[in-house]
């Protein structure tokens, strides 16, 4: 209940909106043919500063408030939404998305306590937890420290990103719950010059935590000596290869392969409506046995974690491919309603202005059996990818893609050169079907990643051991 | 007359900001206001999925104390809210560092003039009619062939905002705008291939619109055309990007030449002023005062007038895409870009889309690309790619799951024809382009 009572503080309070008025506006939402209906509270301060050329160069402060409405009737959804949270401008919205529906008799709620569920990260706020003049301390010294590290850096930019999210669900059966969401993200980009060539590396993560995060082990230090590591690497890059041949992803981030090739096609949404590429193979192989899948939204204090999800559904471990074999999809409560199945709290949506729709939250594969060095020196000939930026995937044919940042050739089992940074492109459906190989060395990514989905941004987190893939297309430029 | 008085209101709130930053010490200030209207209106197998009603609004306020600078910015627009925000911007001020180049334009590049671009017409479309139209729209695409086996719908969507912006030097200013689309996604099936593709059209004035059952049609035919594409095997040959595509060329040769990538030297295009850097037919150039079009504005995100000018001319580059930060850490002068470019227009050729295929000849037809893969520092390009197999200028069959990749400095050298097959629908209005040579990769 503590966390219900900060999310009043910070949300109703200063609207003066009190329990009886969102029974007022829920009440005005449902009628007889309602099947589902939400009002969804938040107010959201963010800032960020940045720090480029030596010097702190820009600073912001950003508050994004207001409350969303929906009520839903089978397959049908109205929605409106304000940023002035009023009791007569809400009132009016709940009117406006009621027209979905027939007319029919309005219907009494009555606000009741919601049980208690799991948290997975304190309800901090990161933009208190340090004074200004120290979160600009943070900066200079990860700025300063990194320049040292090699005479070829010619630019460090640093920045230093803060949210605190407090939202408040209300439903039409009358739970009114609440989460408190810290989310802190430190980024590190440098360039480096050698004999006029120029190159850029960036490292940077986070978590559902405040600014200590990156104090605590010098881990804003570490993001710095990655960065300049891997701008290094890239100076000495040759040309990638092009063409289809065996890929070795690295543990971490290259996750983002289960991401696109295999995360979005699971959404509740694509599949209820059949248009993914693994709509109705519930049952079905569509990665080798060695490949077990999870969406888990209840990892500590992770990116990509939920308390509960934008519905108020707690967030789970959703088990997705198990030993090669699919198992389920991930829901929000629409889709999962029209599914005749459960919600597993990956409902989520960007902000108050924005319908709830199925989304990951941390997406990973769990380690397997081989050592990650004895599959590098399985391989005679390939390509060993290390670090990853973002993808895209095409959901209804399956064709993902996703760019390598930092890329090695594998020859005669041994990583060789170097290679400049390249797209590999495959098949959603049948890229797992070809894991040979799965390391014992699960990571999670560090905490930077976003997923974009029909204009929507959430955080998201990855993560996956060291895979080997027997043939992915290469799109390099030596042929 | 409704949005004069509504703009008039705005302007006298965001005097009042600016104000209001003075008096906490501001030695200059910047502030935007907007409010936005909407409708989306969405439907799937002939009946409604979503409504949605769009009602937002937003301030932000850039303050300088010398040259320290802050931002901050709010939804909530309450007199109290709007204090705070303009003391959180001023608070940040206190922390950042004096930066030279920081500050408010140079008072005689803000725009003075204001001609009416006509970019605001409402469309007063109810519910029902949205509804209906985009019924109209996805039926003529789910019964065009046997072959369109799914939906993932229509939708309508039609939007107004407000935005005012001033700043200390006296400037206050601000326009309506509208923007309509209507857009329509089906799948297709034949054996195990099922693909998915979608058409849309934008308009600031919905008469302006393609109609209903043409944007139907047109999805229909693109997802059909795409059935069982295949990959291509690992080689070299000519690829021509259709318009839609080319104008994310157009874009990442914008990116390259944008105050942000100059003065951090994060570009392929560095020093690159006064250079060949297209072949010598090829003539780019801004339009920012065109009459109802989607990037017309008289003056960009910091007050300053837009110009009509040529970005290359020739194939020499002529001029940068310039902030007032950006410009001042080059030593130059702000090109009105803040924000981005307006209506940036290649020069096209003599060749309609059909003539463009056989002028490729045999070689890869993209109308798709996936995922980011370009390196702004290097040029290093490598995308995945979709589209169209072409052999002696007829299309063979559709490709999919390949890549295509080179170097942004070489292929923009490369490009050897510019079609008259112009897609107006966004800020970048380029035709299909030709480029000489890439590389494929695939099976």
């Amino acid at each position: 209940m503590e966390i219900l009572n900060l999310a009043r503080q910070s949300i109703l309070m200063p609207a003066g909106i009190q329990d009886g008025d969102i029974e007022k506006i829920m009440s005005r939402l449902l009628s007889s043919s309602v099947d589902a209906a939400d009002i969804y509270f938040q107010s959201s301060h963010f800032e960020s500063w940045v720090m480029e050329g030596g010097i702190i160069k820009e600073g912001s402060h950003n508050i994004e408030q207001g409350a969303g409405v929906r009520a839903v009737s089978g397959e049908k959804t109205g929605f409106a939404y304000s940023d002035r949270i009023e009791l007569p401008v809400l009132l009016e919205a709940a009117n406006n998305v009621k027209a979905i529906v027939r007319q029919g008799q309005e219907a009494q709620v009555g606000l009741t306590k919601a049980a208690n569920w799991p948290q997975y990260y304190a309800p901090l706020n990161p933009l208190k937890s340090l004074a200004d003049q120290q979160k600009i301390d943070l900066l200079r010294r990860v700025d300063s420290e990194t320049r040292k590290l090699d005479s070829r850096i010619e630019e460090v930019i640093v920045s230093l990103v803060g949210v605190h999210d407090s939202i408040l669900v209300a439903s039409q059966d009358g739970s009114l719950v609440a989460d408190v969401r810290p989310l802190v993200r430190m980024n590190v980009t440098v360039i480096v010059v050698q004999n006029g060539q120029r190159e850029q590396g960036s490292m940077g993560g986070g978590g559902r935590s405040d600014y200590s995060y990156f104090i605590d082990q010098n881990t804003a230090l570490e993001y710095g000596r990655e960065a300049v590591r891997q701008a290094l690497v890239n100076l000495e890059a040759v040309d990638a290869p092009a063409g289809n041949m065996t890929v070795v992803l690295g543990p971490g981030w290259p996750g983002i392969l289960l991401h696109e090739a295999i995360g979005h096609g699971l959404e509740g949404d694509f599949n209820r409506k059949g248009t993914s590429a693994f709509s109705g193979r519930v049952g079905e192989r569509v990665a080798s046995d060695l490949c077990t899948v999870v969406d888990d939204g209840t990892l500590p204090g992770r990116r990509g974690s939920l308390s509960i999800d934008d519905e108020g559904t707690p967030t789970e471990k959703t088990v997705l491919i198990k030993n090669g074999i699919l198992k389920g999809y991930m829901q929000d409560k629409l889709n999962a309603r029209l599914m005749g199945v459960k919600p597993t709290g990956n409902g989520r949506r960007e902000s108050y202005a924005h319908l709830p729709m199925p989304r990951m939250t941390n997406t990973y594969m769990l380690p397997g059996q081989h050592n990650p060095e004895e599959i590098i020196r399985s391989v005679k000939k390939g390509l060993y990818a290390k670090n990853f930026g973002g993808g895209q995937v095409d959901i209804t044919s399956g064709k993902f893609v996703f760019s390598a940042s930092e890329a090695y050739l594998i020859e005669n089992g041994k990583i060789t050169r170097a290679v400049k940074g390249a797209t590999l492109i495959g098949n959603g459906p049948d890229v797992l079907t070809r894991v040979s190989m799965v390391g014992t060395d699960l990571e999670l990514d560090s905490g930077v990643g976003t997923c974009g989905k029909d204009g929507q941004s959430v955080p998201v987190g990855v993560g996956q051991p060291t895979l080997k893939i027997d043939g992915l297309t290469v799109g390099g430029t030596s042929v | 007359m409704q949005n004069q008085e509504q703009i008039n209101q705005l302007k006298n709130t965001v005097q009042d900001i600016l104000d209001e930053a003075t008096k906490q010490g501001a030695s200059a200030a910047e502030a935007g206001l907007s409010q936005e209207n909407g409708l989306s209106v969405s439907v799937r197998l002939g009946d409604v999925e979503t409504i949605e009603h769009h009602c937002g609004q937003g301030l932000g306020v850039t303050v300088y104390f010398g040259q320290r600078k802050g931002s901050a910015s709010t939804t909530d627009l309450s007199p109290v809210s709007i204090k705070e925000t303009v003391s959180a911007a001023c608070s940040i001020a206190r922390y950042t560092s004096e930066d030279e180049c920081s500050g408010l334009p140079e008072q005689e590049l803000l725009a003075t003039e204001f001609p009416d671009l006509d970019l605001n017409h409402p469309w007063n479309v109810g519910v029902d009619e949205a509804i209906a139209l985009a019924i109209e729209c996805e039926d003529a695409a789910r019964f065009y062939h046997a072959e369109i086996s799914n939906s993932e719908g229509a939708s309508i969507n039609t939007h107004q905002g407000i935005r005012v912006m001033g700043n200390t030097l006296g400037f206050l200013q601000g326009y309506a705008a509208t923007r309509h689309s209507l857009s329509c996604s089906v799948l297709a099936q034949r054996g195990d291939s099922m693909q998915r593709d979608y058409w849309y059209t934008v308009a600031r004035n919905a008469v302006n619109l393609e109609s209903a059952v043409e944007v139907g049609k047109k999805a229909a035919e693109r997802t059909l055309r795409r059935l069982q594409a295949r990959s291509l095997s690992t080689r070299q040959c000519p690829v021509l990007y259709c318009a839609e595509a080319a104008s994310g060329l157009l874009s990442s040769f914008i990116g390259a030449i944008s105050g942000g990538n100059l003065y951090r030297k994060s570009t392929f295009l560095l020093d690159a002023l006064d250079t060949q850097v297209f072949p010598e037919f090829v003539h780019i150039h801004e339009q920012p005062y065109l009459k109802g079009a989607l990037g017309s504005s008289a003056y960009d995100g910091e007050g300053v007038a837009t110009q009509t000018r040529d970005i290359v001319s020739d194939g020499i580059l002529r001029g940068y895409v310039l902030s007032t930060y950006s410009a001042r850490k080059l030593g130059l002068r702000s090109t009105g870009n803040a924000g981005g470019v307006h209506n940036l227009t290649i020069d096209t050729g003599m060749l309609d889309f059909q003539g463009m295929l056989k002028e490729l000849n045999t070689g890869l037809l993209v109308t798709e690309l996936m995922g980011q893969g370009v390196n702004m520092v290097t040029g290093d390009y490598s995308r995945g790619a979709a589209g169209f197999w072409v052999e002696n200028g007829e299309i063979q069959y559709p490709v999919e799951e390949i890549t295509i990749a080179g170097n942004l400095k070489d292929m923009l050298k490369n490009v050897i024809a510019v079609g008259n097959d112009v897609d107006y629908r966004g800020n970048i209005r380029t035709g299909s382009i030709l480029v000489e040579r890439m590389s494929i990769a695939g099976e």
